[in-house]
């Protein structure tokens, strides 16, 4: 599309986008949601030697005027307060702020405000032609709502970032989200817009956080059409996810014909995460960015913009998992066999799980699902039911 | 709760070769409003509702050139004492009208004027808000037995975690003298709470813990 037009030559294929400051978006030490994941996933690659220090660019810190674009003044405003201890008791629940899912934490704003901007700085590294592709791990906080923080997530740097790229590139946008948990908060941003499409496949909300993500939401008024759903029964395990997501994917990318893609890349459908019930292996984790990768240059000329999002299995599943979204992106190959002893050593002592030592998961990792053909046939029931509306044209 | 414990089993149905009439007549005589046409190998290949009808005579009607038909005054037509409703009503006593009547909708009247209309779609909407399903939260089912001062243990119990309650719902389970509670608590994390049930001696049908403990 000649308005994304390159002005100078590409500087890079693909940049890492991290600051250290992401590490203190942190609840306590005991709250599912802890982004040691970035230090493991970082450390990960840096021992097998696939990320170079001019690879790695710096976060900023998204502005009032940015956040502004998918969050009410007032929620800002609590959330700042929150952060610098001015908050009355009480005051911010109705915020969804000091609750159980999202307590109140030192500077909570700024760490917040890091996030969103680290997705920012990987807008623009791809929308001005930089490069073509950034991975922004601290992002993909994709329950965060227009006034209220839902699901461990406090802003919400996908819609923020959709949005900016809608008011300064004017880009038609496909948002990507195979986080085990419905993708709400990014698909109720753009529920009437006709122009940003949302693809959530996840856990059926039928006991999952948060409930919603049914196949039969689609959009409203002009955005009727813009939101695909694929909720997948529990127990559903690497042939039916990887079914169902390279489907999904490549007909409605073929359908909208975005400018660019940005993936939500959570990390929490995996059989070890203890907050789900889908039984996804290591295996879906690498196919998952290869075929965004490929479909971003099929259809996007390369414009892909990844974020992290959910996983709480930060010592088995996480760092291995995000690794392969950074390895998918430069085209390098997802290494078999051993992990770097060194790298087993540095986490071993303080993890409470022992550490997977391979790139593979072990095999016979779980007992074989009595109702696998029920749950492939539902499934695809249900691709069918999302797809329907396109597929009839 | 699912689907297979309060469908029909029975269903009236059609094949593809049957005629306009015959659904019209079976819709008639059963009291019924839609037809699934399958074939022979009852593969679902259609459906049929009364409204599909009504629109296939309206059409046939607007090709009477003389249009006598559609002339026909809407007094000629109309239910004249149809069954309505208050403002002040309870819904669920509604609801039970509208099963018992079959009916699609209720005029609600105040003061001998039309003031309202409530039609099976806004009662279907307010059992999905019953059920807390429209905000965001997880869901916890346990099994309970009929008696007295259960419900309290389990609320303690939740409380303690500091997790706001969406809704709850009891419904029968299968085996006699037993229930199914079902919780909607507004958090990302019911792990912690499911935990603490199971250690009370609860028995949480769903959801499983898998994996690691936090």
């Amino acid at each position: 599309m000649a308005k994304y037009t390159r002005n100078g030559p590409l500087e890079q294929d693909a940049v890492f986008i991290y600051s250290p400051e992401q590490l203190d978006y942190k609840f306590s030490e005991t709250h599912p949601f802890n982004q040691k994941r970035l230090q493991l996933t970082m450390d990960l690659l840096k021992q097998i030697n696939a990320l170079q220090p001019e690879q790695i660019k710096t976060a900023r810190v998204a502005t009032d005027e940015e956040l502004l674009l998918g969050h009410d003044a007032a929620y800002i405003d609590i959330v700042k307060r929150a952060g610098h201890g001015e908050l009355r008791n009480g005051e911010g629940e109705v915020y969804g702020i000091g609750t159980e899912d999202t307590p109140i934490f030192k500077n909570m704003h700024e760490a917040s405000a890091m996030f969103v901007g680290g997705t920012l700085t990987a807008c623009d590294y791809v929308m001005q032609g930089k490069t073509n592709h950034a991975l922004n791990l601290g992002g993909g906080l994709h329950h965060g709502f227009h006034g209220k923080a839902s699901g461990f997530c406090i802003y919400n740097d996908s819609t923020v970032a959709i949005k900016y790229m809608q008011k300064k590139y004017d880009a038609r946008v496909l948002y990507i989200d195979t986080d085990a948990h419905h993708g709400d908060g990014v698909q109720w941003s753009f529920y009437d817009d006709p122009n940003v499409c949302t693809l959530s496949i996840h856990e059926t909300g039928r006991y999952l956080f948060p409930g919603t993500g049914a196949v039969t939401e689609r959009g409203n008024g002009e955005g009727y059409g813009t939101s695909f759903n694929i909720p997948l029964d529990a127990f559903t395990e690497d042939g039916s996810f990887l079914e169902v997501y390279e489907t999904a994917i490549r007909e409605v990318i073929a359908h909208f014909k975005p400018d660019v893609i940005l993936t939500q890349n959570g990390a929490d459908a995996h059989y070890f995460d203890p907050l789900t019930h889908l039984y996804s292996t290591i295996k879906t984790y690498e196919v998952i960015p290869k075929i965004a990768h490929e479909l971003a240059h099929e259809f996007c000329e390369g414009r892909w913009i990844a974020v992290g999002g959910g996983g709480y299995d930060i010592w088995r599943v996480v760092p291995r998992a995000w690794s392969m979204v950074w390895l998918a992106m430069t085209n390098q190959q997802v290494p078999t066999g051993a992990i770097p002893q060194e790298w087993l050593d540095n986490w071993q002592k303080e993890a409470p799980v022992t550490l997977i030592p391979t790139w593979e998961d072990p095999e016979d990792l779980y007992e074989p699902i009595p109702r696998k053909e029920e749950i492939t046939e539902k499934n695809q029931q249900t691709l069918e039911k999302a797809l329907y509306m396109i597929r009839q044209n | 709760m699912i689907v297979e414990r309060i469908m029909t089993k029975d269903v009236f149905t059609l094949t593809p070769e049957h005629t306009l009439q015959d659904a019209n007549q079976l819709m008639h005589e059963k009291k019924i409003r839609h037809l699934p046409i399958i074939n022979t190998e009852k593969q679902l290949v259609g459906l049929v509702a009364q409204r599909d009808i009504k629109n296939t005579i309206t059409h046939l009607l607007n090709q009477d050139e003389e249009k006598k038909i559609l002339q026909t005054p809407i007094s000629e037509i109309m239910t004249r004492h149809p069954l309505v409703g208050h403002p002040l009503d309870f819904v669920e006593e509604v609801a039970l009208l509208f099963y018992e009547h079959k009916i699609g909708c209720l005029p609600i009247i105040s003061h001998k004027k039309l003031v309202g209309i409530l039609t099976d779609s806004d009662l279907l909407y307010n059992y999905i808000e019953l059920t807390g399903a429209t905000k965001p939260s997880s869901r916890i089912d346990i099994r309970i037995k009929d008696e007295a001062g259960i419900l309290h243990e389990i609320t303690s119990v939740i409380a303690q975690y500091n997790a706001n309650i969406l809704s709850i719902l009891l419904h029968p389970d299968i085996s006699p003298n037993h229930q199914v509670i079902s919780i909607r608590v507004k958090s990302m994390n019911p792990v912690p709470i499911i935990r603490a049930l199971r250690k009370e001696g609860f028995d949480v049908l769903w959801p499983n813990t898998l994996g690691m403990d936090l």
